[in-house]
């Protein structure tokens, strides 16, 4: 039995304010004409500054809320500090693309911070039936928001495609909450964390827990689209509105990522070393079913669907190599994923033309001489992507590995090196395509709009000093990773 | 009331079968009906009346009317069978089988026969109940509504025809 205090309410601040700008851009989207909804796009990003300024408020009252179905801890702000640079980058990088597709509607900014509130909850949240709810707020916002292109075929297979894979996988997830429910008579991750710990071993019923992890794990795979839930990540990334593609790609995924941590190498850690194969194979099978379907690809969006496959892999790795190594390079991984991989598939919206319609390699030939500037702007993302040193990419494949190799994960390690030397092909036939042909490029298309720009030029400038001078920011990872649950 | 429980515990089990095996949507929504109400005995059975109301209220009453018209809306006849997937056909029952066994082998493990009996619930009136709902879990009942709001606009994001 609780009774709310401003304490709790303080902890949920950032949430708090997304949810009431998201409600405003609803109310004043009917007093707005057609051409002004922009103005929405900008009060959006407004409320996403302040509710990164009421994060600020919050790391100076951290501790439990709401009868410890809250936890403002250094992991979950990091985590809504991630969420919320990535629907900032998401909007800056949207306000064109949305003009130039003719569907700039309030109702996209509304979706978006509603995606927004639903991943921080998710990572927050120490009570399965609150992450169960943030997991339903920002997958039913992100099914939306895949379908905004409500004339074109591929935007509404992608949200029915999306949406009914989505909704199969967060039935097991609830699924798995009921069984441990039935098995623990609770549903709060610190008091499983407890009854398991003091226990020692993995029992109550040791079987029946197996089947709740693995009902669990299913769930969350599907959302972060390791191999063999990923099929639909392909036909989704391209069928949705390029900037939805952006947010899509990292957002719904980190936040996946943080329950994984939170559940498995927190409340779950004592569960034993059944876990740790699991997430072996999951690790193997997507980094490898991930790169050479990559390889294979001629859209670009599919192929950086492939790769965002690919790197949910790496990020598995990190979890694999466990609670005291692995948290840190995987927050780390997945800052520098959310930078690199919302811009490429900013940029690539951009060139991609009205409609989408340049989105093929051949459409890239000779870019880099009519727009040297855009081109240096991609290729630095693929070069990230692939982790090439001096760019961010590189450290954080590096921390991953290294932490793997500190927990004896030798096997993994290797496969990981070698998978991730087959993804340079693929990111650097992109490349060679822009430098090295001759050719007039399709894509090269109008000059950037300068919103885009912005969101362009924090990408680019995070990969070099994440790559450049990654110390800071290793740091205060270190910090974030603090015992979960 | 062990009997009772077997009778009603078997019907829901038939009617879930009968949902999936069924051709036609109309009598798949009539089955889940049946499911439903089964499942309301039950929990009457449990000692949890209200919560019985509240099933056939809700999920038997107001839910399934949504489904019955959605289904007469969309005039959806008797379902052809796809012939696309074949692994599909043939890994499916067997998977299912092991799905089924494992969980089985699970409550015999969990709750062997001579430990368990049925417990008494705690009180699961309107009024513990709401307690519950208000106080422990106040803030997932209000998110709730959150979510409530994304499903509505969406609906309106997908379905209006002039946004």
């Amino acid at each position: 039995m609780i009774t709310v205090q401003a304490d709790d309410l303080v902890r949920i601040l950032p949430q708090a304010i997304l949810a009431g700008f998201a409600i405003l851009v609803m109310v004043f989207e009917p007093f707005l004409p057609a051409a002004r909804k922009t103005l929405l796009g900008w009060f959006s990003l407004f409320g996403v500054v302040a509710a990164g300024a009421a994060t600020i408020r919050t790391s100076f009252s951290p501790g439990l809320a709401f009868g410890n179905s809250i936890s403002a801890d250094r992991f979950s702000l990091f985590f809504i500090c991630l969420f919320l640079l990535v629907a900032a980058l998401t909007l800056l990088g949207s306000f064109h693309s949305l003009e130039r597709e003719n569907i700039n509607h309030g109702e996209f900014y509304a979706l978006l911070l509603m995606a927004t509130v639903g991943m921080c909850f998710m990572a927050a949240s120490t009570e399965l039936i609150m992450i169960f709810l943030g997991l339903e707020i920002s997958s039913l916002a992100t099914y939306v928001l895949a379908g905004f292109k409500r004339q074109d075929a591929l935007s509404n297979e992608a949200s029915l495609k999306y949406f009914l894979l989505g909704s199969f996988a967060t039935a097991f997830f609830l699924y798995g909450i009921a069984v441990v429910y039935g098995l623990t008579g609770t549903t709060n991750l610190l008091v499983l964390s407890a009854q398991l710990g003091r226990s020692g071993e993995f029992r109550p019923g040791a079987v029946f827990a197996w089947v709740a992890l693995l009902l669990m794990f299913v769930g969350l795979a599907f959302k972060v689209s390791t191999v063999p839930f990923h099929v639909w990540t392909p036909d989704v990334y391209q069928g949705a509105p390029a900037p939805v593609t952006a947010f899509l790609s990292v957002g719904p995924k980190a936040a996946a990522f943080a329950v994984l941590l939170r559940i498995f190498l927190g409340a779950f850690a004592s569960a034993g070393s059944g876990v740790f194969w699991v997430f072996w194979a999951s690790a193997i099978l997507t980094m490898c079913l991930g790169n050479l379907a990559a390889l294979l690809q001629s859209n670009v969006k599919r192929l950086l669907a492939y790769s965002a496959i690919a790197h949910a892999g790496y990020v598995l790795v990190g979890i694999a190599a466990g609670r005291g190594e692995g948290t840190a390079p995987v927050l780390f991984y997945l800052t520098v994923y959310a930078l690199m991989n919302v811009g490429a598939f900013l940029l690539v919206a951009h060139l991609a033309g009205t409609g989408e319609r340049w989105t093929r390699i051949e459409d890239f030939t000779g870019l880099g001489y009519q727009r040297p500037a855009v081109a240096a702007c991609l290729a630095a993302f693929m070069l990230s992507l692939a982790g090439f040193p001096t760019t961010a990419g590189f450290f954080a494949k590096f921390y991953i590995f290294r932490a793997a190799v500190h927990s004896g994960l030798i096997g993994l390690t290797i496969v990981a090196v070698l998978t991730s030397v087959v993804s340079v092909y693929y990111y650097f036939r992109l490349i060679v395509v822009m430098y090295m042909r001759e050719g007039k490029a399709e894509a090269a298309s109008a000059s950037l709009p300068w919103a885009l720009r912005v969101a362009l030029a924090i990408s680019v400038v995070g990969i070099f000093y994440l790559g450049l001078y990654p110390t800071d920011f290793l740091l205060l990872t270190n910090l974030a990773a603090v015992p979960l649950p | 009331m062990a009997p009772l429980f077997y009778i009603f515990a078997v019907l829901a089990i038939l009617a879930a079968l009968s949902v999936v095996l069924q051709r036609t949507p109309v009598y798949s929504a009539l089955s889940l009906i049946v499911v439903l109400c089964s499942l309301a005995v039950v929990y009457l059975l449990l000692g949890a009346e209200f919560l019985a109301v509240i099933q056939v209220i809700i999920y038997a009453g107001a839910i399934m009317v949504l489904f019955v018209l959605v289904i007469m809306l969309l005039n959806a006849r008797q379902e052809t069978p796809s012939d696309r997937s074949r692994l599909a056909r043939w890994l499916g029952a067997p998977l299912l089988l092991v799905f089924l066994g494992e969980l089985l082998f699970a409550v015999w493990e969990r709750f062997p026969a001579a430990t368990t009996r049925a417990a008494a619930l705690p009180d699961a009136g309107p009024r513990a109940v709401g307690a519950l709902l208000f106080r422990s879990y106040v803030l997932p009942f209000e998110v709730t509504s959150i979510l409530i709001l994304v499903a509505v606009l969406g609906a309106v994001v997908l379905a209006k025809k002039r946004l």
